[in-house]
């Protein structure tokens, strides 16, 4: 029989010890600089699996640049550097042994404003399967593309276009093409900045329906300026403020009973 | 704490806050002049709390009005939602004490062919004086936001329950001393029993009060609320 490595065994017994959720990104003393300015000082942050984790706090407190630390978004700024330590199942992602480009694929991203690729409907999902080699065949890669875009809840809507650019379809339609995309190539961890500030009420809504929906095979991490968004969606908050976490806790407690004053302060709309 | 960058936000606070110290100040003088009246047996002054109602059902109209609008319009978030919310509570609480109050009305224009026995009105008074204690201590810790006056009101439940007991038995012998006791007994009875309920809605308003300052509630404190 073989043994288990000290990780495995670790990973394990997180995710079946006492009915607590496993964790699947962990990071530990997060000191992010852009330059010579620091953007994020010491955090401290578990991502749950299969949980939905908000980032909420004012602009320029660090959500987003804590969210780009989680699949090395940030190592496209060239004078950004980070420091700590950031897990995805007790692996280091910093590791220099690390493939970045199939850490990306672990760690899929949806950014604010959709941006598809000005290509076909079918042909945005297909990348990301197609260059990772995900499909053996034609008929895999059809059946990759059919499934995500059913998954983004988008299928339905565009079954019969598939051929047409992606950038034809509405900005609600667009911003599930790319949450789409990010699932076909099998991500474990889904990344969302911002997702539906460029949507209206119901196109909001079937993204944030598609969120709760996600959870169950993902991990997801979504930085939100609406508080009432960040209160349905996810079941943990964490609440930035000049570079630090300052409070993490249950969703539910956040918002009703915060721990912090200025989290309270925040989320009532008392921010100076 | 500071004000909400919308300050309209801040105004529909204020507004429900003055709302609930305006339905208490009236609920607490509603049950007061009922007990004078039913005391003294005063018809003028009883007909006058009847009359009172429906003022402190429009006060509870108003408030549930701006509640709902306020909700709609600014989705209040924790201590906000808590404080709206407890508002909204506290209103229908407050606005059974004036049904209690005008209760004790009707039954006092019923009853003034008699003379009380000094004792029973003393316990009544007594039983009176305490409830409406309770009310005004919720009340001050409301607008306070005074968490340890509320968990004194809350202690204080168990006088009156005894004070209600021992004025039952009292009732109980007056009617069994004599038959003809038995109407204005009972009258006197349900007026007992509508103060001794006055003071469990000054608990309920303790537990709200509580859970606007705090955010605890009895239910996450122990798990089951308690018996």
């Amino acid at each position: 029989m073989n043994m288990m490595s000290e990780t495995q065994t670790e990973a394990l017994l997180s995710k079946y010890s006492d009915g607590q959720p496993a964790i699947k990104m962990r990071g530990r003393d997060v000191d992010v600089f852009y330059g010579t300015k620091q953007a994020l000082f010491g955090v401290n942050l578990d991502i749950n699996e299969n949980e939905v984790t908000a980032l909420i706090g004012p602009s320029g407190c660090g959500k987003s640049t804590f969210l780009r630390c989680l699949n090395r978004m940030n190592d496209t700024i060239d004078i950004c550097s980070v420091r700590g330590e950031i897990t995805l199942d007790n692996e280091d992602i910093y590791d220099p042994k690390i493939d970045v480009v199939e850490l990306r694929a672990r760690v899929g991203m949806v950014f604010q404003k959709p941006n598809p690729f000005p290509k076909s409907i079918f042909e945005n999902v297909a990348y990301g399967p197609r260059i990772h080699g995900l499909a053996r065949n034609k008929s895999a890669l059809e059946e990759i593309v059919v499934n995500s875009l059913q998954k983004a809840g988008l299928f339905e809507e565009v079954k019969d276009r598939l051929n047409e650019p992606g950038t034809g379809l509405s900005g609600g339609q667009q911003q599930r093409l790319c949450i789409a995309r990010a699932i076909a190539v099998s991500p474990e961890v889904i990344l969302m900045d911002e997702p539906c500030s460029a949507l209206d009420p119901i196109a909001t809504a079937k993204v944030e329906e598609l969120i709760s929906e996600l959870r169950a095979n993902y991990t997801i991490v979504i930085v939100t300026h609406s508080m009432q968004q960040a209160a349905r969606v996810s079941q943990k908050t964490a609440m930035f403020h000049l570079g630090n976490l300052i409070e993490y806790n249950d969703t539910d407690i956040i918002f009703t009973n915060p721990g912090n004053q200025k989290t309270q302060d925040y989320i009532t709309g008392r921010f100076g | 704490m500071t004000g909400h960058t919308v300050s309209a936000f801040d105004d529909d606070l204020k507004f429900i806050k003055r709302k609930i110290t305006e339905m208490g100040g009236r609920a607490e003088s509603m049950v007061e002049q009922a007990i004078a009246a039913l005391i003294k047996g005063d018809h003028a002054l009883a007909e006058s709390v009847i009359a009172q109602d429906i003022i402190l059902d429009n006060l509870q109209f108003e408030l549930d009005e701006r509640v709902i609008i306020v909700i709609a319009k600014r989705q209040p978030m924790a201590a906000d939602l808590r404080e709206i919310i407890g508002a909204l509570r506290m209103g229908s609480d407050l606005e059974r004490v004036g049904d209690m109050g005008k209760n004790i009305a009707k039954r006092a224009k019923e009853i003034t062919e008699f003379t009380h026995p000094k004792k029973l009105v003393r316990g009544l008074e007594h039983l009176t004086s305490l409830a409406l204690e309770q009310l005004k201590d919720a009340l001050d810790a409301y607008v306070n936001k005074d968490e340890a006056k509320a968990e004194l009101v809350l202690s204080r439940d168990d006088a009156i329950d005894q004070v209600y007991t021992s004025l039952f038995r009292e009732l109980l012998t007056y009617m069994m001393e004599d038959p003809r006791n038995i109407t204005f007994c009972t009258q006197l009875l349900f007026c007992a029993k509508n103060i001794e309920r006055i003071g469990d809605h000054a608990t309920n308003l303790a537990e709200i009060i509580r859970y606007i300052v705090t955010g605890k509630s009895e239910l996450s404190k122990h798990g089951t609320r308690p018996e």
